[in-house]
């Protein structure tokens, strides 16, 4: 029974392995020892390596893993720690919980790959609370790898609190195969001198759907925070974009940017709101919903492009 | 070529010949930077008469995209800005009709507008590049696709005096590579580099001829154009 356990174990490594190279990962990496990764499918945790300064605990649930990781205080980990999340079946459910923390001067780069290469009937959802300690520093990189299905939820939530001097960098990134629904969900609390960017790319098909909410509150002087969205969709998807930023406090800085590309009948709302109640605050955005610009494509048609060859290059661009 | 309902340019004759520099002078509003863009055939300004000859064949009825491939294409006056293109990856789109084109090549192409390939060559076209910069990329994605035509609407501007001397070389290096080059200009320096050109004024081609000449005629007797209702007299 048990080496019956341990070969299925074998072959869902072998499928999660496959399904993250095909997302763009290095497999390599998940077998490193030297490196700090973490590999889950489903609700079993295949490999967990760790490193010095890192402290993670990890516990399967009936629908996923509850992962608790603790960059200890002063550690720099001077290589980025993987993280390989999802679920090879074409169905199934997928709960991450996820507490974070990075203890005061500590500073760690995390990539996540998230692949759900034959996803019919899925739903990824993850829920993260996430400190940012005095002078500390997070980056993360969130890269999803979809099948051409489309039958997937993908439901991220965190919360994120920057403490003073702390900075925080996100990149989510949903570019490959269909989209299915993602609902994104990220508020920040930004303390005194902390900076907080995030960055989101999605590019939603057929009849996907995208709802992006995220927020930031500047409640520290100082504060500043960028929000940078960059959607395009085609067909008959549909998008919904909502970047609040809030200036809380004394020369706090904060700038929502929002770019969206609609092709076909595609439909896109972008709305972002700037609150401010201290005079010393400023809080500034742009949002933008359009075609594709036409002096592009017909700089690269100058070229010798096809039109369709054009956009394909200026959107992927855009979401590079 | 009407807008509005107004004819934008009239009766325009004009030949470019093989390997040939030709400029177009003008004040603004005259109708050169339409003349370009309608002989590249961009959205809405297609042309409705007559005919544009290239190499024996008639391409006022083909796409953007099909004139490029017989060897025209265009450098903006104010070039696109490309948010996440690598210049790198903007300087090949030019050469992929030439079967492609090596890193050295796309150095060399960067080195002739004065841009140094290590500084540029994974920057974002989009980036917050100067004007100058972006101008410079321009002309370098020209270099890369070794156009037969290659159409400059005014590479000058935005160009410092020094540099102007460079944009003069790169012209003539477009020309001894192969390329006939019509290029539309308010700087004499371009005017006197070229073999030839023309002036144009209310959407006509006044005359065309030797380039001191013509550009001595816009600066003397072009300016009391009568608010530009109707051409100079010609003495």
């Amino acid at each position: 029974m048990a080496q019956i356990t341990l070969n299925a174990l074998s072959r869902e490594t072998e499928d999660i392995t496959a399904a993250y190279t095909a997302a763009g990962g290095d497999a390599a990496v998940l077998h490193n020892h030297g490196l700090a990764s973490l590999v889950v499918s489903g609700n079993k945790v295949l490999s967990a390596n760790g490193t010095e300064g890192i402290v993670l605990e990890k516990k399967e649930t009936e629908y996923g893993v509850d992962i608790k990781m603790t960059i200890k205080k002063g550690y720099k980990i001077p290589l980025p720690v993987h993280l390989c999340f999802g679920l090879v079946p074409k169905d199934g459910i997928q709960e991450i919980k996820m507490d974070f923390v990075a203890e005061e001067d500590s500073a760690v780069e995390l990539i996540a790959h998230c692949t759900f290469p034959n996803a019919e009937k899925v739903i990824h959802k993850m829920d993260a609370e996430m400190v940012i300690g005095k002078n500390a520093s997070l980056k993360y990189t969130e890269t999803h790898f979809h099948g051409p299905y489309g039958g997937i939820q993908v439901l991220p939530k965190a919360h994120i609190k920057i403490e003073e001097g702390g900075s925080y960098y996100t990149n989510f990134s949903l570019i490959s195969g269909r989209v299915g629904y993602l609902e994104f969900d990220y508020s920040v609390d930004a303390e005194k001198d902390s900076i907080c960017e995030m960055v989101t790319k999605v590019y939603g098909k057929a009849d996907d759907k995208i709802k992006i909410l995220e927020r930031i509150s500047l409640n520290g002087e100082n504060a500043r925070s960028v929000i940078k969205s960059r959607l395009a969709i085609t067909d008959n998807a549909e998008s919904m974009f909502r970047g609040i930023t809030e200036g809380h406090a004394p020369r706090a800085r904060g700038h929502v940017d929002c770019m969206e590309v609609i092709q076909g009948n595609a439909k896109a709302e972008a709305v972002p709101i700037v609150r401010v109640d201290n005079p010393l605050a400023k809080v500034t955005h742009e949002a933008a919903i359009g075609c594709v610009d036409k002096k592009e494509v017909e700089t690269l048609m100058a070229r010798g492009l096809e039109e369709d060859d054009a956009i394909d290059i200026i959107v992927k661009g855009m979401l590079a | 070529m009407s807008r509005d309902g107004k004819k934008i340019l009239r009766g325009i004759n004009l030949e470019v010949g093989d390997r040939e520099i030709h400029s177009i002078i003008g004040a603004n509003g005259a109708g050169k930077s339409t003349l370009a863009y309608t002989l590249m055939g961009l959205q809405g300004y297609e042309h409705e008469e007559g005919s544009i000859i290239f190499n024996g064949e008639d391409v006022a009825v083909l796409s953007i995209t099909e004139r490029a491939k017989k060897g025209i294409t265009l450098a903006w006056q104010e070039p696109a800005r490309f948010e996440g293109l690598k210049v790198r990856d903007y300087l090949a789109i030019g050469a992929r009709g030439n079967g492609g084109i090596t890193e050295e090549e796309i150095k060399e192409a960067l080195r002739k507008v004065d841009l140094k390939p290590e500084k540029y060559l994974s920057r974002e076209v989009g980036e917050a590049l100067s004007g100058g910069e972006r101008k410079r990329i321009e002309l370098a994605s020209i270099i890369t696709m070794k156009p037969k035509l290659a159409i400059l609407d005014e590479p000058d501007s935005g160009i410092d005096v020094v540099s102007l001397k460079e944009i003069v070389s790169l012209i003539r290096t477009l020309k001894e590579n192969g390329s006939s080059v019509l290029v539309i200009t308010h700087r004499e320096e371009i005017a006197a580099a070229s073999d030839k050109a023309s002036l144009m004024c209310e959407g006509v081609i006044l005359r065309s001829g030797d380039p001191l000449e013509i550009s001595e005629f816009f600066k003397n007797r072009c300016i009391p154009c009568d608010n530009r209702v109707s051409p100079p007299k010609v003495v």
